[in-house]
């Protein structure tokens, strides 16, 4: 029996990660220029922000919970360093300790009305989404904000965050951010309860668990990693937008989905996300080099996320259907 | 009898097997128009699954179906409605804001002219109801019946398709009141005499006396036994469904030591279902909360553990104020609470067997920031042992459980918890006589351990058999209190019915 768990187990574990090759494959194949080390940086670059937010965002929806406001925090956290920074004239250090804690504070307020003023997160986030956005636009005075770049003072910033001669930096910290997430996520009380709320939220809260303490921490751990996120999209890009930001919160949550975690809580995991973010790389650098922009990847995009829950579905169903005979 | 009539339905050596599970054992089973068959067992013995199988939510694995003297395959539901087999389920599927007609012939509706129409199907609908004998409007809505009616309406439901010759009741009177069974039977009793055949699924060994004609017992996936039931006594059914005697007679004295401390009272408990509510509970004492249906005995219960915020009143704790205002603070000064509704409020269905287990106490099994999974597996599989959990391993999903094994799931968290006072709401409801006697000998070694239990019971017998005092209540009130020596099913029942 404990075989047959085991076997089931890896299957399921399998499923995404031959998905990503496959893809790989394939574009490595009829893709133009595809299979170089250059196409592999720019996948992984492409994946520095979005990975970051999905990470966050994995806690949320295991909880049963969502929040359409990652985007619009990234996009305002990283507004708001910018303006200390060249607005305010902060040094930048201080001004990058600035972007995570914005994201940490509107995570939280996501997490104090989902938890205590007992909103439905849909809602709730719906409203924050537009909060963050107008805030980051009233702070900057509508103006786009600007990051140093390589050959500016301060030029150490994308050496740190994005990329140190050839070498993706970046990387590194999309890697720290998955091991310390998916560590968090298994391995700590916080992360039971997440499964646990996710589950069953008032079985939970009846064994004595504090549940709205620990929706708060996970809307609040989202808002971090947001926070963080913006680092990483201030070092790729070096400008912050106003206006901007919505829409990046779709992507996070797809990679979400397609690395098999459920909508409705109580399951998922972050190596699945990990992978639902390289298959969305993957995706996008691959229609590129086959020639096809924006609007197809968005296309093939959704193509994706649709394909990745019915296959769930249908592997939960042959799972089902398995009969074990002892 | 049975000889002469006609078979409806015929299963011969049904296999059926789930991961890690011969849940059906070439199980046979017969049922002939015109007769009550009950079919009883154990939990997990596979009456359910041999239902699913009947009316195809679930597919055999081998073994033939016939029907009426057809060999059938059943594919779905809607098949199985086809084939004239239509099942009342334990939990009522009824949408509560539409009228009985609406609920009646929801997907069949009356339509003139392609529009609804409401009268001819208000018309089709109270003459259905009015050959079943059942006095409900047809344009009532079903949300404002009693549970008693909403079932009358689900039964009319299935016998709305004019086919049905096999109607399959699962745990039907779990819900109703002495009177509305009575009501119930009658009704049942007329729809055989009519020529349909009826399987009953129920615990309630006194029923199947009264209702049934034949009885087919099983247990753990296999078929045991079919008796006639006028021919048979009860203690021979129990015996084919554990396997073995078992005495229930109630307890004669307190069990409780002379001069045992009080460990938790309360005191003039109020909230919008509870009216000034008043009790102590003394170190190993059981003490029995009765009371009708909606008497308030689980919002008492809710209250004391914090689930609910009550409006005032206070509680003492080994004669300490307590402020309770959630159940982590009831927790926190070893009050745990086993809710009558396990899968809503007791488990979290998708996680492991140990995962549930180790959540009323997590920070046991944490080495700094990191979770001892080894730990909390070991610790799982000893209560897999003591409770005897039947489970494949403990990384077993609970959902995946009967619901016996379920319950001890849910009682295991709780000793994990050490908790020295334990609210048991409706502890052996749903679970079959072998099942309740393994909770009633753990309730007793909790008992002689030291800690001290509050049962809530709609169960005279339990009560009766479990309880060292009872407390009754009423309408939410506390009616009376009675010391196990005094206590009657009588002298309960004067208590627990509202006086008007």
């Amino acid at each position: 029996m404990s075989l047959q768990n085991r076997n089931k187990f890896d299957l399921q574990k399998l499923l995404a990660p031959s998905v990503l090759v496959i893809l790989y494959a394939f574009f490595a194949i009829f893709g133009k220029n595809f299979f170089s080390s250059y196409t592999l940086k720019t996948i992984l670059e492409s994946a520095y922000y979005t990975g970051l937010m999905s990470f966050g965002i994995t806690f949320v929806i295991i909880t049963g919970g969502i929040d359409l406001s990652i985007g619009t925090n990234l996009m305002c956290s990283a507004i708001v360093g910018g303006v200390a920074y060249s607005m305010w004239g902060w040094p930048l250090w201080l001004a990058l300790l600035l972007v995570p804690l914005t994201g940490v504070i509107f995570g939280f307020l996501n997490g104090i009305l989902v938890a205590k003023a007992k909103l439905p997160p849909f809602i709730a986030t719906l409203g924050m989404m537009l909060v963050t956005q107008g805030f980051g636009s009233i702070i900057s005075r509508v103006q786009t904000q600007r990051y140093p770049t390589i050959g500016t003072t301060d030029a150490w910033f994308k050496t740190v965050f994005y990329r140190a001669g050839e070498f993706p930096t970046g990387a590194l910290y999309l890697l720290a951010a998955f091991l310390i997430a998916a560590f968090v996520l298994s391995k700590t009380r916080f992360g039971r309860y997440v499964y646990a709320i996710g589950s069953n939220e008032e079985a939970t809260r009846l064994s004595g668990v504090k549940v709205d303490k620990y929706k708060i921490l996970a809307y609040t751990v989202c808002g971090l990693f947001c926070g963080f996120g913006a680092i990483l999209f201030a070092s790729t890009y070096t400008t912050a937008t106003p206006g901007t930001g919505n829409g990046f919160e779709t992507y996070a949550i797809a990679a979400v989905i397609i690395g098999g975690t459920s909508m409705a809580g109580g399951s998922g995991t972050m190596v699945g996300t990990l992978i639902g973010i390289f298959i969305m790389a993957v995706l996008r650098a691959g229609l590129s080099s086959m020639g096809l922009q924006g609007h197809w990847q968005t296309f093939f995009t959704g193509v994706v996320v649709i394909g990745a829950v019915l296959m769930d579905n249908l592997r939960v169903r042959a799972a089902q259907k398995v009969k074990v005979r002892n | 009898m049975s000889n002469q009539k006609e078979v409806l339905v015929r299963m011969t050596d049904i296999d059926k097997y789930f991961p890690g599970v011969h849940a059906l054992d070439k199980v046979s089973f017969e049922l002939c128009a015109g007769e009550v068959h009950a079919l009883v067992g154990e939990n997990g013995a596979g009456k359910s699954t041999l239902m699913k199988v009947l009316t195809g939510i679930y597919q055999k694995d081998g073994g033939t179906i016939e029907v009426m003297g057809q060999l059938v395959e059943v594919h779905d539901a809607g098949h199985a409605q086809k084939l004239g087999i239509s099942i009342v389920h334990q939990e009522l599927n009824l949408m509560k804001d539409l009228t009985v007609a609406e609920n009646i012939f929801i997907g069949r509706e009356s339509v003139k002219n392609g529009l609804l129409d409401k009268k001819a199907q208000n018309e089709r609908a109270e003459k259905l109801l009015n050959s079943l004998g059942i006095t409900i409007p047809a344009t009532a809505n079903v949300g404002r019946l009693t549970v008693a009616k909403q079932q009358m309406v689900e039964i009319a439901k299935a016998l709305s398709y004019e086919n049905t010759r096999v109607l399959i009741l699962d745990e039907p009177t779990a819900p109703l009141s002495d009177v509305e069974i009575e009501e119930l039977f009658k009704f049942v009793r007329n729809m055989r005499d009519r020529g349909v055949g009826i399987i009953y699924i129920s615990h309630r060994m006194g029923e199947l006396q009264e209702i049934s004609d034949r009885i087919t017992v099983m247990r753990d996936g296999q078929y045991v036994s079919t008796l006639i039931t006028r021919d048979t006594s009860m203690d021979e059914i129990i015996r084919l469904m554990v396997g073995r005697v078992i005495f229930e007679q109630p307890k004669t004295k307190s069990m409780v030591k002379p001069g045992a401390p009080v460990v938790l009272e309360v005191k003039n408990l109020k909230s919008r279902e509870v009216k000034d509510v008043s009790f102590h509970l003394y170190q190993g004492e059981i003490l029995g909360l009765s009371g009708l249906v909606g008497a308030g005995r689980t919002e008492v219960a809710r209250l004391i553990a914090g689930a609910d915020k009550r409006d005032s009143g206070e509680i003492y704790r080994d004669g300490k104020l307590v402020n309770i205002q959630t159940p982590a603070d009831a927790v926190e000064v070893g009050i745990g609470y086993l809710s009558e509704d396990r899968k809503r409020y007791g488990l979290c269905l998708g996680l492991t067997v140990a995962n549930n287990i180790a959540l009323t106490r997590l920070n046991n099994f944490i080495n700094g920031i990191v979770i001892n999974d080894r730990k909390i597996k070991g610790v799982a599989g000893e209560y897999k042992e003591k409770v005897d959990i039947r489970t494949p391993t403990v990384d077993t999903r609970v959902r995946t459980l009967s619901g016996g094994n379920q319950q001890k799931v849910v009682l295991s968290k709780w000793l994990v918890r050490d908790c020295d006072i334990l609210i048991f709401d409706e502890p052996t409801r749903g679970i079959d006589v072998g099942a309740k006697n393994e909770i009633y000998k753990l309730m007793h070694e909790l008992i002689d351990e030291g800690k001290s239990i509050i049962m809530i019971s709609s169960e005279m017998p339990e009560l009766l058999r479990m309880s060292d005092r009872i407390v009754v209540m009423c309408e939410g009130e506390k009616t009376g209190e009675l010391s196990i020596e005094e206590a009657t099913q009588e002298k309960i029942m004067a208590l627990a019915a509202p006086r008007k």
